[in-house]
């Protein structure tokens, strides 16, 4: 189902002006060399785009210069995020969400009516997003191997049954995992940065995420710091994103804001785009640690921001509702809150997951009364 | 909207409605045939299939039907308030059990979303006899005074937009503070009101007390022009309301109006973009955008217009247009041919007066009456499509630049029923509500309804106010 | 001798003008009629109120709602008790008004000016108190506050009561403009003179110019053009006998005006209630959503 996954488009491109920054000099640099001039992209004078010179562009006029292309877009958006108050700015200049009528669309997409062919893609589609998790302190390498198999094949009494997208672990356990779902297309995903609380020294989570790639992880599953994004030191949670994403090399990175402990909408609009603009592959809702997980609403408002970030720079982000999702019905209403917000573009393991681990059951046994027309039971599919 | 996931046909079971081939007024308790025999044809919209054959009165039938709702009113307006409370309670539980039945045979004859009727409608209409039951025994504590009087037999006319919420809203204040009717349907609409006259008799409501006629608008004029109406309770457009109130001139008969409107939905800068969009579409396209209240103008802020109008025009691809019993229609047919034709007619004048038509990409049904989501963009306040109520799914986009502008704008029509205010702003909400001349301000939402929340215009929309403690007024001699 | 001595003075008489915009113009029309008193005795020229009259009245009334349903009802209150001081600093020549006017003792027309004064004080308190018995929260079932307040109508054409010159007036007027609307009233016809002196009054009330604006004339032919007139909101008929309220009210029915048909009031006197405020308030809903404080809906 996966299928290669592009070349990234390059966010913050090689030929940025400035040297990278250090992980140990996370605060941006104050060379001059570091801050790009305000309008080093702004177009001739007088000459209007054709394209969107969207909202934030208006909002941002005197921050930022909005080109009207993507890779123009990456040197301007760069410049937002060159100061704490720049940052500030453009996050809380985002628009606001209103949460009742968030939740009021995530409701109505919710009692769409999804039948017959529609439900069997749809559930074949759910099982191939499926990172399915094991994140406990009791793993072992044996759990860690049954759960590999699992992914690779859900249902041992149909083979034309997709695999999940990925195994999700503890770093210790990525070489097994690994080894695992070798010769399958089913990716290892770790989570790392002292997941789930990202209570720890910078070095100590980018060490994390170092030797989770040298172990073999295809994917990083990070925690943002929940703390230091209360506290409205944006420019922190940038820097570590950015500083992880230099240490996940070739690894796709997915950014966990843990929703439920930023608990405002707007907080998880803005989280979006911090996350987005540091260069997240994925923005992921939760640890599945936490009271609140993924819900309809937070994942679509994760949706908007994805799609109106792909709008404005060309660059397609992956979404990851993670957490309290267990039933194929709640799956389908996710895959109908993608279908219906940011578009069939998003309809692909690539660009959705979900972190999961008992709703693969569910589709397997929904999947089985597809294909035989009987309700299945828990017997006929496989504990992992 | 192409998409790698398409939705199967999900169609709400057609069996759980039993559409007899024919149906008789509600004239003192029971179903009769007109005095002159006359019937109509009621047909569903969405596919033009003729759904039943249905009498239609006269004004022999509206004589003998006012007759009957007086010789009913002495007694049921003596009857003790907790005793009409409960018939009240009875209507509006019988309501509930039947509502999946009663979605369906509204969807059937009036074209809308069966999720409309199912979501809302229905929900709306139990909910208002709940509402209005739990009153009949508490008249005098209602700021009224002390012992309240009903006026006697009201005459009611509804439109086909709403065909069984507009009976509710008419018919719970009514029943509830102790007077008799005799309610109208629409001629397009006729069935749930029918359905509802099955309901009365099933909840034991005596004789008389409710009684449907269903017809054209002679049989409405005959009503509210019958000598022996005492309150007249009208919705539909203001062309009529104006001959109605002309027809009521001079006589003792109590009247409440509730009539078109050109709503306006402000959205500034800074509001919330999404949810303004989802505000939008539904302020517009809701039931086809056949709703009094509709937000028919969007007055969008210039420095967030091209932005706001990408938004729209991405969501409205999404939209879904088709048989409207099936689950997943947001968008279902136009009520009658006739409607088409002033929607098109209209649309046309747009066009030629110079306005931007758009469409999302969507194919229309072959039969039935449908009309595709429609925005006019470069439209001004001298535009018809900017003045004219279409009643239908067509929203005039105009923009401002200031606040002062934006509320001169949206007051600027003979109507006043409906706006939409959406800013992240507080005291902008506050500053521009005060200011708006409509009866009804949703601010950072729309189209919301709810028997507790006093509904009604100003200006040209017309008076009196339907829902909560102020609907009771108008069927109270106070 | 004594002749001379005993010559008593020249009076100055007065000449009634009518109150519009808070000036005090003649008619447009440049033509006055007679008004007697109730033994037929010349009293003084009234101003014959032409349409155009009627027109420049509308337009000041329209010109001052925006000020007037804006203020503070605190405001409002305050003027309309300044108006019952007034008042009652020239009480005794609304007495004769009206004692003139409707052949009543002094001692009957003096009780009926008390009643008017009071019936100012009475409105004053009014006008900021109806808004919280009319008006209020209504509980609906979501996540949603909603408010129901009551507003102005916007412009009101009052036709005043033929039989209570004074006090009849000022009880329909008085809770016309206490909610915030603007008034063009039409004086009693054969008794115009206390209206046109409550102009004299108003004007000195600190009540915003346009507020109030008085016409005296042939009731039936300043009411037509009032009843017909898209930018009159509201008609109070109580001075309009049965024929004409029926002719007003379906010319009224062209912009859908609000209309308070005559009311048969035996006793002017008689304790007002509410009626006539919320019969030219209009009712508006405010809906905005509440929800909860967090985004999960559970983290308080």
């Amino acid at each position: 189902m996966s299928r290669p996954a592009p070349a990234r488009p390059a966010y913050a491109p090689p030929d940025t002006p400035g040297p990278p920054r250090s992980a140990r000099d996370p605060l941006p640099s104050t060379t001059p060399s570091s801050t790009p001039p305000p309008r080093a992209t702004s177009r001739p004078e007088g000459k209007t785009p054709t394209g969107v010179y969207s909202r934030y562009a208006r909002r941002y006029a005197r921050l930022v210069t909005m080109p009207t292309n993507a890779s123009a877009a990456a040197h301007a958006l760069t410049d937002v995020a060159s100061s704490d108050s720049t940052l500030r700015r453009f996050l809380h200049g985002l628009p606001g969400v209103d949460a009742v009528g968030l939740e009021g669309r995530a409701a109505s997409l919710g009692t769409r009516s999804i039948k017959t062919t529609a439900k069997a893609y749809a559930i074949d589609l759910a099982i191939s997003m499926v990172d399915l998790t094991t994140l406990e302190g009791a793993d072992t390498p044996g759990k860690v191997r049954a759960l590999g198999a699992k992914a690779v094949a859900p249902d041992p009494t149909d083979p034309a049954t997709p695999s999940a997208a990925a195994v999700c672990v503890y770093p210790d356990m990525v070489a097994t995992a690994k080894a695992a779902v070798a010769g399958s297309a089913v990716k290892v995903a770790s989570v790392a940065t002292a997941f789930p609380a990202g209570r720890a020294p910078l070095s100590v989570k980018l060490a994390d995420v170092r030797e989770a790639v040298a172990r073999g992880a295809d994917e990083i599953d990070m925690v943002i710091d929940r703390g230091a994004f209360l506290a409205g030191h944006y420019m922190k949670v940038y820097d570590e994103i950015t500083a992880v994403r230099e240490a996940s090399g070739a690894a796709r990175l997915k950014v966990i804001f843990e929703t439920g402990e930023l608990s405002t909408y707007d907080n998880i609009r803005r989280a979006s785009w911090l996350g987005m603009l540091a260069g997240a592959d994925f923005i992921k809702t939760s640890t599945g640690k936490v009271a609140v997980n993924a819900t309809p609403a937070n994942t679509l408002l994760m949706l908007e921001a994805v799609r109106d970030f792909r709008a404005q720079t060309g660059v397609q982000v992956g979404v990851k509702p993670a957490g309290g999702i267990r039933t194929s019905k709640d799956a389908v209403k996710f895959l109908v809150l993608v279908n219906e917000t940011a578009g069939g573009d998003w309809l692909d393991n690539h660009w959705f997951r979900f972190g999961a681990s008992s709703l693969l059951n569910d589709l397997l046994m929904q999947r089985q009364k597809l294909a035989t027309g009987r309700y299945s039971g828990p017997d006929y599919v496989t504990v992992d | 909207m192409a998409s790698v996931f398409e939705y199967a046909p999900a169609p709400e079971s057609r069996s759980v409605v039993d559409i007899a081939p024919s149906y008789g007024l509600f004239v003192d308790g029971e179903f009769t045939e007109a005095a002159d025999g006359k019937v109509f044809k009621t047909v569903s919209p969405s596919s033009e299939e003729v759904l039943s054959e249905v009498a239609r009165a006269g004004e022999a039938d509206v004589d003998r039907a006012v007759r009957a709702a007086r010789k009913a009113f002495e007694k049921w307006s003596a009857l003790p308030g907790p005793e009409r409370a409960k018939y009240l309670f009875r209507i509006a539980r019988i309501i509930q059990e039947r509502s999946r039945e009663l979605a369906v045979l509204e969807t059937l004859d009036n074209g809308k979303p069966i999720r409309e009727t199912r979501d809302a409608d229905l929900p709306l209409v139990a909910a208002h006899f709940f509402y209005y039951a739990g009153w009949a025994d508490k008249l005098d504590h209602a700021g009224f005074g002390a012992g309240p009087r009903p006026l006697g037999v009201a005459g009611q006319v509804i439109p086909w937009n709403f065909p069984l919420l507009m009976l509710a809203w008419k018919i719970a204040p009514a029943l509830a503070t102790g007077n008799t009717v005799v309610l109208k349907p629409a001629e397009t609409t006729p069935l749930s009101a029918l359905f509802f006259a099955d309901i009365c008799r099933r909840a034991g409501l005596p004789r008389g007390v409710v009684n449907i006629l269903p017809g054209y608008g002679d049989a409405g004029a005959a009503l509210i022009a019958h000598p022996d109406v005492d309150k007249v309770a009208f919705t539909g457009s203001t062309a009529v309301g104006k001959e109605i109130a002309r027809t009521v001139a001079g006589t003792r008969k109590k009247v409440t109006l509730e009539l078109g409107g050109k709503g306006a939905n402000i959205v500034f800068d800074d509001a919330p973009i999404d949810q303004a969009v989802e505000g939008i579409v539904n302020g517009i396209f809701f039931n086809q955008g056949q709703v009094c209240c509709a937000g028919s103008r969007l007055l969008v802020q210039e420095s967030i217009e091209e932005e706001l109008l990408n938004s729209l025009k991405r969501r409205l691809s999404t939209l879904r247009l088709g048989d409207p019993l099936d689950k997943n229609t947001d968008i279902g047919a136009i009520n009658s041919e006739e409607q088409l034709s002033r929607i098109t007619t209209l649309v046309a004048q747009g066009e030629a007066e110079g306005a931007e038509r758009w469409s999302p990409a969507c194919d229309l049904p072959e039969s039935g009456y449908w009309f595709a989501p429609t925005l006019f963009t470069n439209v001004t306040q001298a535009h018809r499509i900017a003045r004219d109520e279409v009643f239908g799914p067509v929203l005039s986009v105009l923009t401002f630049r200031t606040p002062d502008e934006a509320v001169a704008k949206a007051n600027n029509t003979p109507y006043g029923l409906s706006a939409g205010i959406w800013t992240e702003k507080g005291s902008r909400i506050l500053a521009v509500a005060n200011r708006l001349r409509a009866g009804v301000v949703w601010s950072n939402t729309f189209n919301k309804f709810d028997p507790a929340s006093p509904f009604g215009g100003y200006k040209e929309s017309g008076f009196g106010r339907e829902g909560g403690r102020h609907g009771l007024e108008a069927y109270l001699d106070v | 001798m004594s002749d001379k001595s005993e010559q008593r003075r020249l009076s100055v008489f007065k000449t009634y003008k009518l109150y519009v915009g808070g000036k005090f113009p003649r008619s447009e029309s440049g033509r006055v009629y007679e008004v007697t008193d109730s033994k037929g005795n010349w009293l003084a020229n009234a101003p014959l109120s032409s349409r155009k009259d009627a027109r420049d009245a509308v337009v000041a009334a329209r010109k001052a709602f925006g000020g007037w349903s804006g203020a503070t009802a605190y405001n409002r209150g305050q003027i309309l008790y300044r108006v019952a001081e007034m008042l009652e600093g020239r009480r005794e020549q609304y007495v004769r008004e009206v004692a003139d006017a409707e052949g009543l003792s002094r001692l009957k027309a003096g009780a009926q000016v008390d009643a008017a004064i009071d019936r100012w004080v009475w409105y004053a308190g009014w006008t900021d108190k109806i808004a919280q018995v009319v008006g209020g929260a209504n509980p609906v079932a979501g996540p949603y506050f909603n408010l129901s307040s009551p507003e102005p109508t916007g412009v009101v054409a009052v036709l005043a009561p033929r039989e209570s010159s004074f006090l009849g007036l000022v009880s329909v007027l008085a809770p016309v403009i206490a909610t915030g609307n603007t008034a063009v009233v039409v004086a009693a016809e054969q008794a115009p003179l206390p209206a046109l002196s409550l102009g004299e009054v108003l004007a000195t009330s600190d009540l915003p110019g346009g507020v109030v604006n008085v016409l005296s004339g042939r009731t039936a032919e300043i009411a037509a053009p009032l009843a017909a007139h898209q930018d009159v909101n509201a008609i109070d008929l109580a001075g309009a006998d049965e024929v004409l309220a029926r002719e007003l009210e379906i010319a009224a029915a062209d912009n859908l005006k609000r209309v308070l048909r005559p009311q048969p009031v035996d006793d002017w006197t008689a304790a007002p209630g509410t009626d006539r405020m919320t019969a030219f308030l209009e009712t508006k809903t405010v809906w905005h959503p509440t929800g909860s404080l967090g985004a999960s809906g559970s983290s308080y």
